[in-house]
């Protein structure tokens, strides 16, 4: 059961998306958000649409791995689209529902709203479905490196992340084993109402945290014994380096950003009151 | 020169209370002398609470002396300035297999001691790609640590200390955790090391079975060093390893018992080939 919890949920394929620098997904990724917030109308929406099915096409990840990703946002999205189509005020009023008023206003923003969640949510998770974790940590921390002047540890924040990253298999399987172990010494874990679990909790946590902080500490002496000294005077085994694909996509995204603004501002496409 | 000397060696454990003040000490190594030549295979022996893994943590400072000191390569562990260089030359390997890889892909953690030392790219690759062909594990470099057992990964473990070139490797325990098949596996790979690489072992261990190939055993008891000497002098002594706790192999227990009851065989008989050879002569 605790197995499937799945971080930085990686879909491996050899695809043209899989192989662009991290640095590039995360950019992109980013100004493609952006770029959602900045549309005033339908076409804008029209092309951010293309933009993403060609994306999720090139990078051959199946789409039901896609809507995996939307599930845990359904909730948050009916909240959204409920508050704005009853409570924004504005514009001609559609129809009456008991109290609540739906206006052009509102079922615009509704509408919009959910549109724009969905593509955020896709984009982003289209980032870290082609990019393994390592490459993102990797990506991050070089995009980073200009905070190093004002003092942020940022070797250190990214070597945090991916240690943390590969002990998440380990420790789960800890749990799993630590979890046996005291069913098999006949802790029930399954009966009783919220309280009763949550302290039923507690005889697996504590061994947890114990060993978790054993494994700490080995792990520091081995990175020790091994000369880690932190980032300065280190060299890297695959460092990041733009390639020829990198500033392609780069200008794709560029041309993207300019289409789709001003599609999305000027572009006088209207569907009924969209 | 000596890879490694000790010169009365001694180590306090101290334990304090919560103001900091130190309630009571404990010696876990005490004044222990050694000399080790570059390219010696030496076992250390020893039971639970010995100080063998302390006496290890020495020759790599992480600890440094209490009392007496320590040379590595020519260098004292006790000085700051030389911490990294003795890093380098006398790499270790612990007990636990998981708690020691670093990067969740083989290559990148064998990767890690090279990068740490500021290697340049290209050669920080053919180290990686050196080092794990030379502990045979080059065919899962690609491959996540955690789908490995525990004799592969203690393998790569070994192959990342080999990646940053050091003349000595100190082995504390590494096959504690390790199933029969996963030993063997490991000591498989030691052994080749030493003939190939002429790189100096230091194999730190409880299981007598492991040392018999050693240059020279080195048995601890109480943070004292107890006997020295080759395998066959020390295997000849059973009722004194008895004493430190030490389990003796079957087959030199057995020699052993059948020269008391007054057969013709010799002391210290290390494998069963030799007591068959003793015994059909």
């Amino acid at each position: 059961m605790i197995r499937d919890i799945t971080i930085g949920q990686y879909y491996p394929a050899a695809s043209k998306i899989h192989m662009l620098d991290p640095r590039v997904k995360i950019i992109c990724t980013l100004l493609y958000l952006i770029s959602l917030f900045t549309f005033k109308n339908l076409a804008g929406y029209v092309f951010a649409a293309v933009f993403l099915a060609v994306c999720v096409r090139l990078a051959k990840v199946p789409f039901k791995y896609i809507m995996r990703g939307l599930k845990p946002i359904i909730v948050l999205l009916l909240i959204t689209v409920l508050f704005n189509l009853f409570l924004t005020p504005g514009g001609e009023i559609l129809f009456t529902f008991w109290r609540f008023k739906v206006t052009e206003q509102g079922l615009r923003t509704a509408v919009y709203m959910t549109i724009r969640l969905i593509f955020l949510i896709t984009g982003a998770s289209l980032m870290t479905l082609t990019t393994t974790p390592n490459a993102l940590t990797d990506g991050l921390e070089k995009m980073l490196n200009p905070l190093n002047r004002i003092k942020v540890p940022v070797h250190e924040i990214s070597m945090i992340m991916s240690i943390a990253l590969r002990f998440i298999p380990i420790l789960l399987e800890e749990t799993d084993k630590i979890m046996k172990a005291q069913t098999a010494r006949g802790a029930d874990l399954e009966s009783g109402n919220i309280i009763q679990k949550a302290k039923a909790m507690v005889p697996i946590l504590v061994p947890l945290f114990v060993s978790a902080f054993r494994r700490a500490n080995d792990l520091a002496m081995a990175m020790e014994a091994r000369c880690y000294r932190g980032g300065a005077g280190r060299t890297k085994m695959k460092p990041l380096i733009y390639n020829r694909r990198d500033y392609i996509a780069y200008a794709v995204m560029a041309v993207y950003m300019i289409a789709a603004f001003s599609a999305g501002r000027y572009l006088p496409f209207h569907v009924w009151i969209f | 020169m000596e890879m490694i000397k000790a010169d009365k060696l001694i180590f306090e454990y101290e334990k304090r209370d919560e103001e900091g003040n130190v309630i009571s000490t404990s010696r876990a190594v005490d004044e222990v002398d050694l000399d080790i030549k570059p390219g010696d295979f030496i076992a250390i022996l020893g039971h639970n609470g010995s100080g063998k893994s302390t006496l290890a943590k020495h020759m790599n400072a992480i600890l440094v002396p209490t009392d007496g000191s320590m040379w590595v390569d020519g260098k004292d562990t006790s000085r700051e300035e030389h911490i990294w260089d003795i890093r380098q030359s006398a790499g270790m390997v612990f007990q636990n297999p998981d708690n020691q890889i670093i990067a969740a892909v083989v290559e990148e953690d064998v990767g890690f001691g090279p990068e740490n030392l500021g290697v340049p790219t290209e050669e920080i690759w053919e180290r990686v790609e050196e080092s794990l062909r030379s502990v045979g594990m080059i065919s899962y470099r690609h491959h996540s640590p955690n789908k490995l057992s525990g004799g592969q990964k203690q393998r790569v473990a070994i192959a990342g200390v080999l990646a940053m070139r050091p003349k000595c490797i100190v082995l504390d325990e590494p096959t504690a955790m390790l199933d029969p098949n996963g030993r063997k596996e490991v000591l498989k790979s030691v052994a080749e090391l030493r003939q190939k690489e002429n790189i100096t072992v230091i194999l730190i261990t409880h299981y007598m079975e492991e040392v018999v190939d050693a240059d020279h055993v080195i048995v601890m008891d109480h943070g004292h060093i107890v006997m020295q000497g080759t395998p066959r002098e020390i295997f000849s002594q059973v009722e004194e390893l008895k004493r430190y706790r030490l389990d003796v192999p079957q087959v030199t227990l057995l020699a052993d018992e059948l020269r008391k009851r007054g057969l013709d065989v010799p002391a210290g008989i290390l494998k069963k080939e030799e007591l068959v050879n003793a015994l059909c002569r």
